[in-house]
């Protein structure tokens, strides 16, 4: 594994430039249709600069095929950056620096240029927050979305045309055929995010990620992409990477979750079982932090203190020096995982093991 | 209104001049379009006690608390802070910016970046004329900032090396620093992540016990006017369309409107659940529809609410909501 960051050419609205990248380092260690649909195993990214800082700091998971894997956590803990990593969007000054992505069991993390630009869109797609800057302001719709289709299945002219048709009726856009010559800007919000959804089913993707989809949307509209995006990718057998920062929306719509916290990932399950039984001291203290409706406290308990910065953390658990159950022996070590189950949390804390010992 | 309402409004109005230019109207024959952004909005908070005013974007409730604010004179009705018409506040004639104090939603827009903190505090204490002082003035910073949390070693400090929680903090110590009795908060901890959301949201319960301050709260997040407010009303196309105590409003709320907000809303309780979401989007404030403004999106609508818009009235124990069919929803 080269520790050198990957020097990837971009031109300015971010898609990578035609050189045709290396052959991509390919290791089937699992056969595409047995396997799961995405492995990642410690996987690093660094912001190179005069002192490097690694944003996501080893980071291990699995996605099965239409999975909706939510990753929460607090701005800054690295959940958009490992989306990122997946769309093969990760640019200088960043840099992927350790670990590996798999993807159907194909090594994805080096690819490069032409082969990363064919992956993403027809195998990963991408829904971002904001629909107003995802999608082009000076281009109608129905070209956005024709030139997506053409570039993504081969289709081109009349056939085109109706399968954009199709996707703005699928993701529920009242008169589709009359709305494909509108502009971005004659949207509403909610619609415009539907039309974002619509391009990034174009491809026909097995993977969505999409950072925040709903966040910029009223609550009322929210529920209706929620609900969409689920209906859609139970249909399509779409797995999704729903990275959010709203526990709500994960449980709403996600099958597991990730907690995200300071880079890396401190407590991963069924999203049932991490919400109602949080076992890190994080989770808990985050989920008791939530305000609920009908459940008025007088006082919300809170987590004293921020996250740290990335460049500035402490040794041992990130989170000890915020935790209310830290020993001296937090400090000493970054923690591991506590069990091998689908539910695991990095707490020595929690850890059977480490406490038997 | 009772003498304890410290802020009343009546049939407070806000509109805009949303037309095209005077040519492009006589050229295409088209009349003027008023976009009334707050439109005939009544509402009265009771000393110490913390009105919500809930909605979705465009729904004006920011331009009402302008309008309470004193930072833009209402176009009818009033504002009432104790004896004092808002509207002379907005045009500068009567000064009470002492007494009412505003937290915004963005804690990096509402700093100056090239201020020490310390100075950005101590501004509305100069601006007022309640300066004092320097010493005096360094003295009260630095009490502020222990009462937000911070050290008086921070008044040294520029924002950027702050995080959001913190600068939020500041914002609140500034908004303090005249000693109000009367705080309008827009969206405070909307930019914050969820733990240092309830951070802050605990130091303003606390502050208010503490000085018994009065608020003005605005925010989206039901779960957080659930938190905060004793009253709640809900907004929707200017107007509001349910008035009642906390409890009232999320244990049985009148509402259609309210009770689709409700059900919509996001929440970590609800595993899997199926939100029940609401049909279609906020219609264009400019060409609001005819009727009932709800009634395109309202399950429970019938020709009256297509024909006649209801007002809001009372349906006793102290609460109110305009729905021709309230009463028989409930």
């Amino acid at each position: 594994m080269p520790d050198a960051p990957l020097p990837i050419d971009r031109d300015s609205d971010g898609t990578v430039m035609s050189e045709i990248g290396q052959a991509p380092a390919t290791s089937p260690v699992l056969s595409a249709d047995q396997g799961p649909l995405v492995s990642v195993r410690d996987l690093v990214v660094t912001l190179n600069s005069a002192n490097p800082v690694q944003l996501v700091r080893g980071a291990s998971f699995d996605m099965a095929p239409g999975e909706i894997l939510g990753m929460v956590g607090e701005s800054g803990a690295g959940k958009s950056m490992i989306g990122t990593a997946l769309t093969g969007l990760v640019a200088s000054p960043l840099a992927i620096t350790g670990g590996s992505i798999h993807y159907r069991g194909r090594r994805i993390d080096r690819l490069q240029g032409e082969a990363m630009r064919r992956l993403r869109g027809r195998e990963i797609g991408a829904i971002f927050q904001d629909p107003l800057t995802a999608l082009n302001p000076v281009f109608t719709i129905g070209r956005q979305l024709v030139e997506t289709i053409g570039e993504h299945l081969g289709l081109s002219g009349q056939a085109a045309r109706a399968e954009a048709v199709s996707l703005l009726a699928q993701v529920g856009i009242p008169d589709p055929q009359g709305r494909l010559d509108s502009y971005p800007h004659e949207f509403s919000g909610g619609m415009r995010q539907r039309v974002v959804i619509a391009l990034a089913l174009a491809g026909r993707p097995s993977l969505i990620i999409a950072d925040e989809p709903t966040t910029a949307l009223d609550v009322s509209i929210q529920g209706q992409v929620i609900e969409l995006l689920r209906d859609l990718c139970a249909r399509r057998g779409t797995a999704v990477m729903l990275i959010t920062h709203d526990m709500g929306v994960i449980a709403a719509l996600a099958d597991r979750v990730a907690v995200l916290y300071a880079g890396r990932i401190v407590e991963i399950g069924p999203v049932a079982e991490v919400i109602a039984r949080p076992r890190h001291p994080y989770t808990q203290g985050l989920m008791d932090s939530i305000p609920e409706l009908g459940r008025r406290l007088p006082r919300l308990r809170q987590i004293t203190g921020a996250m740290p910065r990335p460049d500035a953390l402490p040794p041992g658990c990130a989170f000890a020096p915020r935790c209310p159950k830290v020993i001296e022996a937090c400090h000493q070590a970054v923690p591991a995982f506590d069990a091998d189950g689908p539910h695991r949390a990095a707490c020595i804390r929690t850890d059977a093991r480490v406490l038997a010992a | 209104m009772t003498a304890s309402q410290l802020m009343v409004a009546e049939r407070l109005s806000r509109h805009f001049d949303a037309s095209p230019s005077w040519l492009a109207r006589k050229l295409a024959g088209t009349p003027r379009r008023i976009l009334k952004a707050v439109d005939e909005v009544s509402f009265a908070i009771p000393e110490g006690a913390t009105l919500a005013l809930v909605g979705e974007s465009g729904c004006g409730k920011s331009t009402a608390a302008r309008c309470v604010a004193g930072l833009l004179a209402p176009s009818s009705g009033t504002a009432r802070y104790r004896d004092t018409d808002m509207r002379e506040v907005a045009k500068g004639r009567a000064g009470l910016r002492r007494e009412v104090q505003m937290i915004f939603q963005d804690p990096y827009g509402s700093l100056n970046p090239r201020l020490r903190v310390g100075r950005t505090i101590a501004d509305p204490l100069v601006a007022l004329g309640i300066a004092g002082s320097r010493v005096e003035r360094r003295e009260r910073v630095g009490q502020l900032l222990r009462e937000v949390g911070l050290s008086p070693a921070d008044a040294e400090k520029f924002p950027h090396e702050f995080s959001g929680g913190q600068r939020q903090r500041i914002a609140i110590a500034r908004a303090l620093a005249s000693k109000p009795a009367f705080v309008i908060c827009d969206e405070p901890t909307s930019a914050l992540d969820v733990s240092i959301q309830a951070q802050i949201l605990n130091l303003m319960r606390d502050l208010q016990d503490q000085h018994g301050l009065t608020y003005l709260f605005i925010s989206h997040n039901l779960a957080v006017v659930d938190h905060m407010a004793d009253r709640v009303a809900v907004m929707y196309l200017g107007r509001i369309v349910e008035n009642a105590t906390r409890e009232q409003l999320f244990s049985a709320p009148a509402h259609p409107y309210t009770r689709q907000l409700i059900a919509a809303s996001p929440s970590a309780g609800a595993i899997g659940k199926r939100h029940e979401p609401m049909r279609g989007e906020v219609p264009n404030p400019a060409n609001p529809p005819a009727g009932c403004s709800f009634h395109p999106r309202c399950p429970a609508a019938t020709n009256i609410c297509r024909s006649e818009r209801p007002e809001l009235r009372s349906l006793g124990d102290a609460r109110e909501a305009a729905c021709h069919h309230a009463e028989a929803l409930a």
